[in-house]
């Protein structure tokens, strides 16, 4: 079964929560909701879930149209980022609850928890408390709940945010097995464009309460439909430079080198755009002739263990233009403040944005074979 | 400003603690220098707000010292320690406005209105926080109180340190960004000794000119961001550290090969000498998923190791592949431009990569100035 | 603006609304009734308009114990608020101790308004009772019977003892609920034990306190058993607070008319005092912009 929501708005005291959303959700899959805080996750998840409803548009399940039926009836498991759990039931009793509510027979449901408590492997700490357990188990405990009575939707609101980073790596790996093996229509909040990528599955961009765009995962990463969407999947965000195409050439504000047009490149109408690089696309050596050689000034340097977060500078020529950029770099390279970098970009790597935001030309992903290769195997 | 040190300290919450479990901190010696951005990096559970909460005054150890430049501050209130420390969560007076907020701890020390004036400003200015001066504390939302909790311990100059503890919680992620560059910037300007507590690897590595990594109680390996990546001292930092954490494989030493299922690996000099000299049978090979590499050139087939490629998964930037060597699944790093597919792979672990681990601490390394 | 997406809810309101009428808006009414009419039975009755108005405000008597009812109620403010707080910022904060302070708190408010009258009637009898006998042989005149002043200061006595624990659990449970990081903050901030009251104890407390001061303003602006039995309003009507001087009127004399009159006034006041004391409170927290 899948679930659908057609022309779906909400407001709420003046303000839009969400914005003509057209989406289909389908079982045995993630489906990722990526978004900033206020982006609308939670108001969305909220609507699927029957907790709120929308001013216009309409919710189908099964086919059916389920606008407006309360949460009782649906059949919907929810996670959320605090680990919401009966403290006064042991972690048995805990994953009963809603089986028991349902008054489903005693040894389909001692069956049905121990099952679910391996799969998640909190199976010894079935006869403790909640706030007997760690975080990471009292949130396994939560998601046991939420999956024990084989739920028609399973929401996750941003359900790893109170671990620590360790956990959530082992845990997001034991989510998406246990959702793609089920029937249900799972669908997973997060900020987190790491998170969204780890967990592969289908991703829905939202901002400011509106889809930018939707589909699977990877692919939503190598071609964003604008600047909004790009930032979304980029932590800094990428580093900006307005510049005019013309003809065979491109011109970048403030650099003397014209650019030799990449493929990508070629099919551009003539005109000024914002063009982009993601913040791991500098390279400290020149890979090709082609590049681009910026010298930048370093305000700070960030070491991260294998890699290095180069805050710079770059002034366009003589005027005040400034543009702060971010670049995330492999290996350590501890640079004094106020030094200079020369960096290396490759006009393979940019992208292109239109005067409206919209993304214009991406990068040629080298990967692409490569995930496709990955698609097979999962 | 103050070099901290720490002498023999131990704690434990229960009264009469009889095993080693009992504490919450294990029997440890540090020395924090004067000036220094420092972070305390561990899972939850591992006793680094406790050190913090010790170091502050707002707990007495069960035993030993804590020194600020040379003397023993055991007896101090935290007052007194003249501290400034941030914590997890929002700390704001709601009633008074965000500028008396930021004037409180200098009003208690009864500095001129002149000069609170101005360093109120200051920090204001530093975090952003100028166009919310007037307001009232109550009224914003958890990241603007965050900033008025960080600024609150920025604005008294004379303090000997400032603690951090998991100051970014309940901050956005895309705000994290600009608040820790704001810290390390702020840090340079003032040259006051700074601790940060995180579980978090990046907000430490950023953060911090050297980490102290703690697991069960203990410091397990102080060095730069660096060194903990490159040489992880305890098999626990090489998994906390790096995502995802190094590959371990359980390894035989049998008339001078080193061995797992059927696949030889080739050690260093030192390391061979260093498993002649262990009783121990607790041996493990460590490798970052980072440094597998694919076997290609000919030196590298010829140490090369057989395995079978189960799972790919794609990052945008660079994909994760699993593999399986013999029982043992391990993780490699694959760039973008370069190629892997379901199954058969040859890969090489690199000499200067691979570590050797005996009873889960390195051992066999080349000691290096 | 907010849209309602459709009226069914109201019908979730209409029992309170029914609830609310027939238990206060009625009753009121009859009363406003009274107010405006001479009745000297069943069907006769006259419309005066607002000529009990006009008497009762020219009424000596009434305004003398209305003024003796505002010293009243605000003495016990005075008293009860700073020393529920005091006592609430002393007591124990956890263990069993914690547990024998709660409950010897809540004691006084479990007896009956009556039987406190009737408590301290004797207590402070000069003959029999141990506190009027005991400030007696320390040498101090006191005779509530017959001193207006003794009689004032053991009906405020009575009063503070009866309900300062009120105040003081309200207040109690306010600082039970200040996170420990605050008192961190501050003690790291150096703020001084004044401070911490001022900046974090207070504000926190203050919606709790806005609670206590208008449950005690309204009871004790309404005080009537106890005084009743325990002076009878005397001596003279050194201690006749309002209720009981609206009540001699109403059920002593049968002056209904009048009687119903002030009552209205005596509504409007404690309403009018209420909501200045509220709006003011919650006033203060708003950004001025």
């Amino acid at each position: 079964m899948s679930l659908k929501l057609e022309n779906i708005n909400r407001t709420v005291n003046g303000e839009v929560y969400l914005k003509d959303i057209n989406l289909t959700l389908e079982p045995g899959r993630l489906n990722v909701l990526l978004g900033r805080t206020l982006s609308g996750k939670t108001s969305l998840l909220r609507l699927i879930a029957g907790l709120d409803k929308p001013d216009s548009g309409k919710v189908f399940s099964r086919d059916q149209d389920v606008t407006g039926l309360s949460v009782q009836k649906r059949n919907v498991g929810m996670v959320y980022q605090q680990f919401i759990n009966y403290p006064n039931l042991t972690v048995y009793d805990n994953i009963a609850s809603p089986l028991k509510l349902a008054k489903v027979d005693k040894a389909t449901i001692d069956r049905q928890v121990r099952d679910i408590a391996e799969r998640l492997s909190i199976s010894q700490f079935l006869s403790r408390f909640p706030l007997e357990l760690s975080g990471g188990q009292q949130q396994r405990t939560a998601l046991a709940r939420a999956l024990v009575k084989d739920a028609d939707v399973v929401l996750l609101d941003e359900p790893l945010a109170n671990l620590d980073y360790k956990l959530r790596e082992s845990l997001r790996a034991d989510l998406r097995d246990l959702f793609t093996q089920r029937n249900s229509v799972v669908v997973y909040a997060t900020t987190e464009a790491q998170e969204a990528l780890a967990l592969g599955g289908h991703s829905v961009l939202l901002h400011e309460g509106q889809v930018l765009q939707s589909g699977p995962t990877a692919e939503q990463f190598r071609q964003p439909v604008n600047l909004n969407s790009a930032n979304l999947f980029s932590e800094p965000p990428l580093n900006t430079l307005m510049g005019i195409k013309q003809g065979g050439e491109l011109r970048l504000a403030g650099l003397p080198a014209v650019v030799t047009l990449s493929e990508h490149l070629k099919a551009l109408p003539d005109g000024e755009y914002l063009f982009a690089w993601r913040p791991t696309d500098a390279s400290l050596v020149a890979k090709s002739e082609h590049d681009i050689e910026l010298l930048l000034d370093v305000d700070v340097a960030e070491i991260s263990a294998s890699e290095s977060f180069i805050h710079t500078h770059y002034r366009v020529g003589q005027s005040t233009e400034n543009h702060s950029w971010v670049w995330q770099i492999q290996g350590v390279h501890n640079l004094p403040n106020d030094d200079k970098i020369r960096l290396h970009l490759s006009s393979q790597k940019l992208f292109v944005f239109a005067a409206d935001g919209k993304c214009v030309a991406s990068p040629q992903s080298k990967l692409s074979e490569l995930s496709i290769l990955g698609d097979e195997c999962g | 400003m103050a070099e901290i040190v720490l002498n023999n300290l131990a704690h434990s919450y229960l009264p009469n603690p009889e095993s080693e479990q009992e504490f919450a901190l294990r029997e440890l010696t540090h020395r924090w220098k004067q000036g220094g951005a420092y972070a305390l990096l561990g899972p939850s559970g591992c006793g680094k707000s406790t050190l913090l909460n010790i170091i502050s005054g707002l707990l007495q150890p069960s035993q030993g010292q804590v020194l600020f430049d040379g003397n023993e501050v055991n007896e101090l209130s935290p007052k007194e320690r003249n501290i400034a420390q941030v914590f997890q969560f929002p700390v704001v007076y709601g009633g008074m406005t965000v500028f008396d907020n930021l004037a409180f701890p200098l009003r208690n020390i009864k500095a001129p209105k002149a000069q609170i004036k101005q360093k109120v400003q200051e920090v204001a200015e530093l975090m952003e926080l100028t166009d919310v001066l007037k307001k009232k504390a109550n009224n914003l939302s958890a990241d603007q109180k965050q900033k008025i909790s960080m600024a609150r311990g920025l604005v008294r100059e004379d303090v000997s340190a400032i603690l951090f503890d998991e100051p970014l919680t309940v901050i956005d992620p895309h705000l994290k960004w600009k608040l820790r560059r704001k810290l390390k910037q702020i840090h340079e300007q003032l040259n006051i000794t700074m601790l940060y507590v995180t579980h978090d690897q990046l907000e430490a590595a950023t953060f911090a000119d050297e980490i102290a990594v703690m697991y069960q109680g203990k410091i397990v390996q102080f060095g730069t961001p660096q060194s903990l990546f490159e040489k992880p001292n305890h098999t626990f930092v090489g998994y906390f550290i790096g995502s995802p954490g190094m590959n371990f494989i359980p390894v035989s030493w049998e008339q001078g090969e080193c061995r797992f299922g059927n696949q030889t690996v080739t050690l260093t000099e030192q390391q061979e000498a260093a498993l002649n000299a262990t009783p121990s049978t607790n041996l493990k090979i460590g490798i970052r998923p980072e440094f597998v590499q694919l076997a290609t050139s000919q030196e590298r087939i010829e140490h090369s190791l057989q395995a079978e490629c189960i799972h790919i998964e794609d990052y945008g930037t660079y994909s994760l592949a699993t593999l399986m060597l013999d029982e043992h699944k391990i993780i490699m790093r694959v760039e973008e431009g370069e190629r892997i597919a379901i199954g058969h792979v040859s890969i090489h672990f690199p000499n200067e990569s691979l570590k050797l681990y005996i009873d889960e601490y390195l051992a066999g390394e080349v000691v290096s100035e | 603006m907010n849209k309602t997406p459709n009226n069914k809810a109201w019908w979730l309101v209409l029992p309170v609304f029914l609830l609310v009428a027939f238990s206060a808006l009625i009753p009121l009414m009859t009363v406003v009734n009274y107010s405006v009419q001479d009745i000297f039975d069943q069907n006769t009755a006259y419309f005066v308009g607002i000529e009990w108005y006009q008497e009762i405000l020219q009424d000596e008597r009434l305004r003398e114990s209305l003024f003796r009812q505002f010293g009243f109620s605000f003495a016990v403010l005075a008293i009860e608020i700073p020393l529920g707080i005091f006592v609430a910022l002393t007591m124990p904060k956890q263990g069993w101790q914690a547990s024998v302070s709660l409950i010897l708190l809540a004691l006084p408010l479990l007896i009956p308004w009556n039987v406190v009258g009737t408590i301290w009637q004797v207590f402070a009898r000069g003959d029999i009772g141990l506190f009027g006998w005991g400030l007696n042989s320390l040498g101090v005149d006191y005779n509530y019977t017959a001193n207006s002043v003794d009689a004032w200061l053991t009906v405020l006595l009575m009063d503070v003892w009866h309900w300062t624990s009120l105040v003081a659990l309200l207040c109690y449970s306010g600082l039970r609920a200040i996170p420990e990081a605050y008192y961190q903050a501050a003690q790291i901030d150096r703020a001084s034990s004044w401070s911490i009251f001022r900046y974090i104890q207070m504000p926190k407390l203050k919606g709790v306190l806005v609670i206590a001061v208008l449950l005690r303003f309204m009871d004790s602006f309404m005080i009537y058993t106890e005084p009743f039995v325990l002076t009878g309003g005397g001596p003279g009507s050194s201690t006749t607070f309002l209720s009981q001087t609206l009540a001699q009127m109403a059920i002593g004399q049968f002056d209904l008319g009048p009687a119903a009159a002030f009552s209205l006034i005596y509504f409007l006041i404690v309403l009018l005092l209420s909501w200045l004391f509220f709006t003011t409170i919650t006033h203060m927290d708003k950004d001025k912009s």
